[in-house]
Order: structure tokens, then C-alpha cells, then sequence
């Protein structure tokens, strides 16, 4: 029999995990015992400590704040907004309400029953999954929809194969060069230079063993060092790597960095053992693609002036753009952006220099700091940079300073021309408080550190996260050490530093539910470098810190080395380098999108499955700062 | 005795019907079931129009049950052409369609002697009275409640009449399937809901306060 109202909830519940993975009978079930309830604004739905219902809910309009009861406080955890579901927990698991839950404006409710919830889970895996995997972590959404290249698929999902599946395939050479494996080394040569190519396939059965490039003719025949007369297989590279024939830019490009190799062999089947059908070379990927991480550094390092920096900065641009639609782990992507960032001001400071009239008067080092030092710039920012260079005699001390003043002038306008603006704030080296000799460094450094005013605080968090970019490493490695000792004669400034880390979003209100900024320029926007970035970045600083880690810079590979030093959180600091990464990504999905640094998000963009998802990521922040919280006794310095 | 006689003469499910009124009937809201219901009809005309639809949802408690909900579509003689534009039910569509007294007595044992809610209730209240007239049966027994009357109980609001497009911007309530029976009684049913709540929020209300109608005319 029709029954038009169950069609309607139904087609609103297909829209939401976990009843977008229910079979189309299961769910048509659901949906016709469905009660439909209207809560007025500031009524309960129930209370904290209440025997659980018969029911859960989901919201269909309106919204349900989720409150937490301490004494005489009521803390917000959550808001739920349409689709989300909550008050399963308590049924499932038979135990009372955590929380009460509070009608935030008038809301009309679906309650579905647990009883037919139960007896689905039992006979579907994938809505079972959901179930068990959103109580035991609220992580991340613990099964996504990668098949649409939607950015926020698992993270583990984005670093297989699969995530490939739909991007465009690169275009191979349909008819390889290729010859016996046992033809010389001449008659191989005299085929690649009648058929004009510089790669030769040596094949045996049609199957691909081996390849000869010019570079091995350069490199092991012109030299003399074999004949060539000799058998092909004495020179050639092997055992080559083959790919299917539905291989993706993408994946060609990793596969080539990875094996830092120029060609891959195409078969049928995509193993060793089976039918050469085509060659890809590193060409044809740039001439398809018109720009390739390692082609721009070869051009940087070509470059004699600024204008091309600025068109490699710019196509790099492209390439980040590109890396993010493809859905490329942003691990990949962040070490591949840093690289050509890196390149671009190593050059800068190279051609800098010789506009100086002399050679620099001592050593010096070239610091990067904040995003840049941490390797987390994806979008183009501001440049946060800082000058060290070695102790001089008093009476030489300006004379040197000025130099490097005068050099750090040169620098960071060059850095300005090529897109990286002047920081706001300052904070470059062309800044007579941020070009200083070691012994000043140090001093500087240690004053932060023993003397921690919010400014001093404020000023650590960029400049600890320095990474050594051009000159003298050995200054900046004794800079590191003399931080350490200062840190540890010191040890109550990491609890400031703790104290700042969670000071940023607001503690404990915004976990899984959106705070919009209240005014200003981004008024009911959201803040996602503040309330999810730098929560994140602030705790991974501080724990290495207190574990005396330099080495390690960047977010992600902070966490993973935390992982492995307090085993007891190793699954904590995995989902926070997780959740730190989905979030990269996002914001740099957002600044591609909008043009800007994709610091600030319009909710009402996103879809409810990326708000979902997005909120999973919160989980990991609050688990962080909670930790934090009582590592470093925070609560009563508060 | 005339009564007694034509009392015997009524079907099984019809007795049944009427026997349930001599049951205790609750006194609260929420011990209350509420059936909303609407129909969809070929015209205004209570004498030559038909209903072609009757689509009805049970409220227990302040909570609309889908589970208990009810939708069925009539065949039809007579027929409309004009509204056929306004609820898109064709005299051969694709649906299952029952018989008028096979309807009529379904919608019967669904209903029983729960209170019958609607908007501008006397119209479809009188088209179900006319089918059952058709049937030799007398009137519904129930007890109605207006949903355009009680609106009228909120302060404000006594002499506005609103049809259910207006009173669905009102409420903010999203208008599915309107024009539909069972879209617009899931619709008078949130309407129910809300303006009720409403009206707790604004005053003590008691159960009988329901069924009086703002206009005390009728009482004396």
C-alpha cells in the first residue's frame, strides 16, 4: 500500500549515515515507524541521567543542543543539527543519559525505534561498522564515499590506489620502442636513434625486463667503461616498473619520485609478467600536465632572476591545485610544495647575494619560521623568516649587522615580488630584532623562555617551529641546543606554553559543534586555522619540545614521533596527525576554491557530510588538550 | 424502536464502532489518540462530489505515529476534470484503489472512537458523513477539533482564518506532498502539534478546552 509520509521520511533518512547504507527495504522500515515528535525551543528531549528511551533521534529541522551538567554548570558538548542522530549510545549500551538534550530552537525530531535498529545491525556489516566504530572513536567518519573524490575520504583510504580511481588517467606511448634481450648494446642504440626516442624496452615473450636510456649510454657507454658490442642486459636498467593501463597522472608522478625513475612500462595487467602495451615517460606526463615538481626545481635552479621564480611559484600554485582535486595524500603534497617554497628562497637569498657588493662578512643562517619552517604551507601566506649569523668582535658588530640587514632587505622584497607577502607583524629577518648574531639568539631565546609574558609566548610558538633553510647548519644545530638547555633549567615554561596552546579555541564548547566567529570581518564564519589548526599545531610543538625533539618540525611528523615515544597515546597522537592532516587538506581545498587562505569557512557551503566529517576531527583536538590539561596542571594556572 | 431496528441492520465493523463510544474515554491530552485526517475530493459539492482519497495519521502522547497512519485512494464515477489540476489524481491512475464502502469502512476501523482532527474539518468531516449516508450509516460519532479554530485560540489571532498555506509559513512547516491527503494530514498533524504547544506556553490549557470553539454563539 502507498504510504506517501514514510516516502518522505524515507527519502530524508537516505541522505545520512548510517541509514544511507541500509538496504532499500531495511530502511523503507524504518521509515514507516518512525515518530515524529516537535519539541518546542527550551524544552528537553531528556535529561542527563535519565533511564534512556525507547527511541533515539535524529533531527529533522531545527537544532538539539547537547548539554553537560557539572555541579551547577551547564556545558554545551554539541549541537545536532539536521541529520544528526543522537541518544543512541544509552539505548544500545543500557545505561542512562550522559547528557541532557535541549531544544536550541524549535525542532521536529524523527525517533526510531531501537528494536528495529538492532535487528538491521544485525543483518547488515556496513551499518553495524558505522554503529560500533562512531562509539568507539568519534575520529572520523569511519567509512566515507571516496568513490566521488570527495576531499574528505578517510585518510587511509586517500593513501591507497583506490583514491585514484577516478582521476584522469595519463596517455601512454601506444607503440614502444623496444628490441630482444639479446641484441648489442649498437643495435639497441641505432633503433632509438632511427626511431628519434631516448628510451629503449628490452623485451623477452613481449614481456617487458628491462630498459635503456640514454642517460645509461652516456653514463656506462661514451665513458668507455663497456663496449658496445656487449649484450644489451650488461646496461640496462631492471626490473622495470609496470603499471596497468588505467594509471593516473598522479600516480605516475609518485611512482616516478618514488623510484626515482623517468619511465614506467604499461601492461596489460599491470604486472611484470604480462604484455607490454605502451611506455610513459616523465615527458609525456609534463608535456600533459605543463608543469612536474622536479621540471619546476630544475628550472628554479636555472633561474637567474626573480621573474622566474615568480612563474614557478605561480605554476606551482597550479600543480598544489591539481594534487588537491586528484585527492593526493597531503603528506605528499605538503613535501612537494615545501620543497619548490624552499627552492624558491634558497634562490632569492643566492641571487640577493651577489647583488651585494662584498661576500657575506661570516657565516650566517637562513631561517624559516612558522607554516614555512613546519612545512605546512600549502597556500600561498605571508613570509615569517629570521637572520642568525656567527658572534662577531664588538667593534665589527654593526658593520656585520648591516650587511645582513641590508641582505634581509633584499631577500624578503625579492620573497614579496615572487607572491610570499611581507608579514604584517614584521616577523622577517629584514627586522633589526629578528637579524641577530647566535649569542643573541640565544639570549633572545632564553629571556622568552625564562621570563614568559603572553608576548614572549606568542613570539615561541613561531619562532620554535625554525627550519634551517640556507647557509650555516652548524649555527642553527647550537641555537637548538642552547633552547634545550634553557627549556630544561626552566621546565615550568612548557606549562605557559600549555596554558597558550589551549587558550586559543574556545576549550571546551566547540568540541564537535561549530563556533562561529561572533564578529569582525568573518562574523558567523568559521575559524579553521584557530579553533582546529593551531590546537593541534600548539600541542605537537610542546609535547617534542618536552621530549626535547628538535629534529622534528612538521605536525604530522611530530605526532608520529610521539606515537612512538608514549606508546600508552600512540592512538591519540595517530588520530590527531589524521585529523591534522584532513584538516590541511580542507584548508587548502577552501583557499583553492575561494581564492584566500581558506582560513575562514561558510558553513552553509558545506555539505552535511563534510560538516560531519569535519567534526569527526574535533574528537582528537579535545582528546589532545585534555591531555595537555593534565600533563601540564593547566587547570589550576588557568 | 425505530433506532433499535436500522441499529441492526448495520454492518459488523459499524457496531463495533459505535460500541466503542460506551468505552471511558481519556481525559488528557496525551492519554488521547488523536486521528488526523484529510481528503481529497472532486469538488466542493457535498451532494455530487466523491472523495478520491482519504490519507489519516494517529497522534499518541504529543508524537505522531507513521506507524499508525493510514492511506487510501478511491475508484471513482463521478469525476472532476477541474481538480484533478490541484491533487493530480486521475480517475485511472497507477494506484491501487479500493470501493467507497470498502474505504469508508477501513477508514472506520482505523478511526474508532479516537478524535478526529483536520483542517477546516466540516468539509471533509461532511464528505465522510455523505459517503457513509450513501451507505445507509448515520453520521461519525466522534468528537472534532479544528485545527483553523484552535489557531483561533491564541492570543492574537481571533479573527484571522487561514487556510494551510499561510499557517505553514506561520509554523514553519515545510509543505511536502501538500495537496495530498496524506501530505497535507502529516502537515495539519505538525500544525496540530505546534500550535498547541503553543498554546501550553501561553496559558493553562485544559482537555476540554480543545473541543470549545472560540465563539461562544453556538452554546447558547
Amino acid at each position: 500500500m502507498k504510504n506517501t509520509i514514510a516516502e518522505r521520511i524515507f527519502d530524508f533518512l537516505k541522505n545520512f549515515p548510517p541509514f544511507d547504507v541500509l538496504e532499500k527495504e531495511q530502511l523503507f522500515n524504518i521509515a514507516s515507524n518512525v515518530k515524529v515528535t516537535y519539541i518546542e525551543k527550551d524544552s528537553f528531549v531528556f535529561r542527563q541521567d535519565e533511564l534512556p528511551h525507547q527511541n533515539f533521534y535524529i533531527v529533522k529541522d531545527g537544532a538539539i543542543g547537547l548539554y553537560r551538567t557539572m555541579e551547577s554548570d551547564h556545558i554545551l558538548i554539541d549541537i545536532c543539527d539536521e541529520g544528526d542522530i543522537f541518544g543512541l549510545r544509552p539505548i544500545i549500551q543500557n545505561d542512562h543519559y550522559l547528557m541532557s538534550a535541549k531544544a536550541n530552537e524549535e525542532t521536529v525530531l524523527y525517533a526510531i525505534s531501537v528494536e528495529i535498529l538492532k535487528e538491521i545491525i544485525k543483518t547488515n556489516e556496513k551499518a553495524n561498522k558505522y554503529i560500533i566504530a562512531s562509539f568507539s572513536s568519534n575520529i572520523k567518519t569511519p567509512y566515507a564515499k571516496t568513490n566521488n573524490g570527495q576531499l574528505f575520504a578517510n585518510v587511509n583510504s586517500l593513501e591507497t590506489n583506490n583514491a585514484f580511481s577516478e582521476v584522469q588517467t595519463a596517455q601512454y606511448s601506444k607503440n614502444p620502442i623496444t628490441c630482444l634481450k639479446n641484441a648489442t648494446i649498437q643495435e639497441a642504440a641505432l633503433i632509438m636513434s632511427d626511431k628519434k626516442v631516448g628510451s629503449i624496452l628490452i623485451v623477452e615473450d613481449k614481456k617487458p625486463i628491462g630498459i635503456i636510456t640514454d642517460k645509461d649510454l652516456r653514463l656506462k657507454i661514451a665513458t668507455g667503461i663497456i663496449s658496445i658490442d656487449k649484450n644489451v642486459s650488461k646496461i640496462m636498467s631492471f626490473p622495470v616498473i609496470t603499471f596497468p593501463e588505467k594509471i593516473t597522472i598522479a600516480e605516475a608522478q609518485i611512482a616516478m619520485i618514488k623510484h626515482k625513475i623517468t619511465h614506467l612500462c604499461i601492461t596489460k595487467d599491470g604486472s611484470p609478467n604480462s604484455e607490454l602495451v605502451g611506455i610513459l615517460s616523465e615527458h609525456d606526463i609534463v608535456v600533459l600536465h605543463g608543469n612536474n615538481p622536479s621540471v619546476l626545481i630544475k628550472e628554479l635552479k636555472r633561474s637567474k632572476n626573480v621573474e622566474t621564480l615568480k612563474y614557478v611559484r605561480e605554476k606551482s600554485a597550479e600543480l598544489l591545485k591539481g594534487y588537491i582535486e586528484q585527492n593526493i595524500p597531503i603528506t605528499f603534497i605538503s613535501k612537494i610544495i615545501s620543497e619548490i617554497t624552499d627552492a624558491i628562497t634558497i634562490k632569492a637569498i643566492e641571487l640577493s647575494i651577489t647583488e651585494m657588493k662584498t661576500e657575506p662578512p661570516v657565516k650566517f643562517s637562513w631561517l624559516a619560521l612558522g607554516s614555512q619552517g613546519r612545512k605546512e604551507q600549502l597556500l600561498i601566506t605571508d613570509q615569517d623568516n629570521a637572520l642568525v649569523f656567527e658572534d662577531v668582535s664588538e667593534e665589527n658588530y654593526q658593520k656585520t649587522k648591516n650587511y645582513f640587514l641590508e641582505l634581509s632587505q633584499k631577500i624578503t622584497e625579492k620573497l614579496h615580488f615572487v607572491g610570499y607577502e611581507f608579514c604584517p607583524a614584521d616577523m622577517m629577518a629584514s627586522n633589526p630584532k629578528w637579524c641577530l648574531s647566535l649569542s643573541e639568539w640565544k639570549q633572545q631565546f632564553n629571556s622568552w623562555i625564562t621570563k614568559p609574558t603572553e608576548d614572549a609566548i606568542m613570539l615561541c610558538t613561531i619562532f620554535f617551529d625554525y627550519n634551517f633553510v640556507y647557509g650555516e647548519k652548524e649555527l642553527v644545530t647550537k641555537l637548538s641546543k642552547s633552547i634545550f638547555k634553557s627549556i630544561q633549567s626552566f621546565e615550568i615554561f612548557l606549562n605557559f606554553l600549555g596554558r597558550n596552546a589551549l587558550k586559543n579555541p574556545p576549550p571546551l564548547g566547540f568540541f564537535r559543534q561549530f563556533l562561529m566567529e561572533q564578529d569582525g570581518n568573518h562574523k558567523d564564519q568559521f575559524d579553521l586555522k584557530s579553533r582546529a589548526l593551531m590546537p593541534l599545531i600548539d600541542a605537537a610543538r610542546l609535547i617534542t619540545l618536552s621530549h626535547n625533539i628538535k629534529d622534528k618540525n612538521n605536525t604530522i611528523s611530530r605526532f608520529h614521533k610521539l606515537a612512538k615515544i608514549e606508546p600508552q597515546n600512540k592512538d591519540l597522537y595517530l588520530s590527531c596527525a589524521d585529523s591534522f592532516k584532513i584538516l590541511l587538506h580542507y584548508r587548502t581545498e577552501q583557499g583553492l576554491k575561494n581564492n584566500d587562505s581558506g582560513r575562514y569557512i561558510n558553513l552553509n557551503t558545506l555539505t552535511k557530510l563534510e560538516k560531519l566529517k569535519l567534526k569527526g576531527c574535533f574528537k582528537p583536538i579535545k582528546d589532545i588538550q585534555d591531555l595537555l590539561n593534565i600533563r601540564y596542571n593547566l587547570a589550576q594556572m588557568m | 424502536m425505530f433506532k433499535w431496528f436500522t441499529y441492526k441492520t448495520y454492518p459488523e465493523f459499524f457496531k463495533t464502532y459505535l460500541k466503542s463510544f460506551k468505552e471511558k474515554q481519556p481525559k488528557s491530552i496525551e492519554e488521547t489518540r488523536f486521528v488526523v485526517f484529510d481528503t481529497e475530493t472532486t469538488g466542493l459539492d457535498l451532494a455530487n462530489d466523491r472523495i478520491l482519497s482519504i490519507g489519516a495519521i494517529a497522534i499518541n502522547n504529543n508524537i505522531i505515529e507513521v506507524a499508525d497512519s493510514f492511506e487510501i485512494y478511491l475508484k471513482q464515477d463521478a469525476f472532476n476534470a477541474e481538480t484533478v489540476e490541484i491533487h493530480g489524481l486521475l480517475k485511472d491512475g497507477n494506484l491501487i484503489k479500493t470501493t467507497e464502502i470498502e474505504a469508508i469502512e477501513q477508514f472506520i476501523r482505523f478511526l474508532g472512537n479516537s478524535i478526529l482532527v483536520a483542517h477546516h474539518a466540516a468539509f471533509d468531516i461532511e464528505m465522510m458523513n455523505a459517503a457513509l449516508k450513501r451507505m445507509k450509516l448515520p453520521k461519525l460519532r466522534n468528537k472534532t477539533i479544528d485545527t483553523g479554530i484552535l489557531y483561533k485560540k491564541l492570543e492574537g489571532k481571533k479573527e484571522n482564518h487561514f487556510n494551510l498555506d499561510v499557517l505553514c509559513t506561520e509554523f514553519n512547516i515545510p509543505k511536502h506532498d501538500r495537496h495530498t491527503a496524506s501530505g497535507d494530514a502529516y502537515i495539519t498533524a505538525l500544525l496540530f502539534l505546534k500550535i498547541i504547544s503553543k498554546l501550553k506556553k501561553e496559558r493553562t490549557v485544559h482537555y476540554s478546552d480543545l473541543f470549545r470553539t472560540s465563539n461562544h454563539k453556538g452554546l447558547i
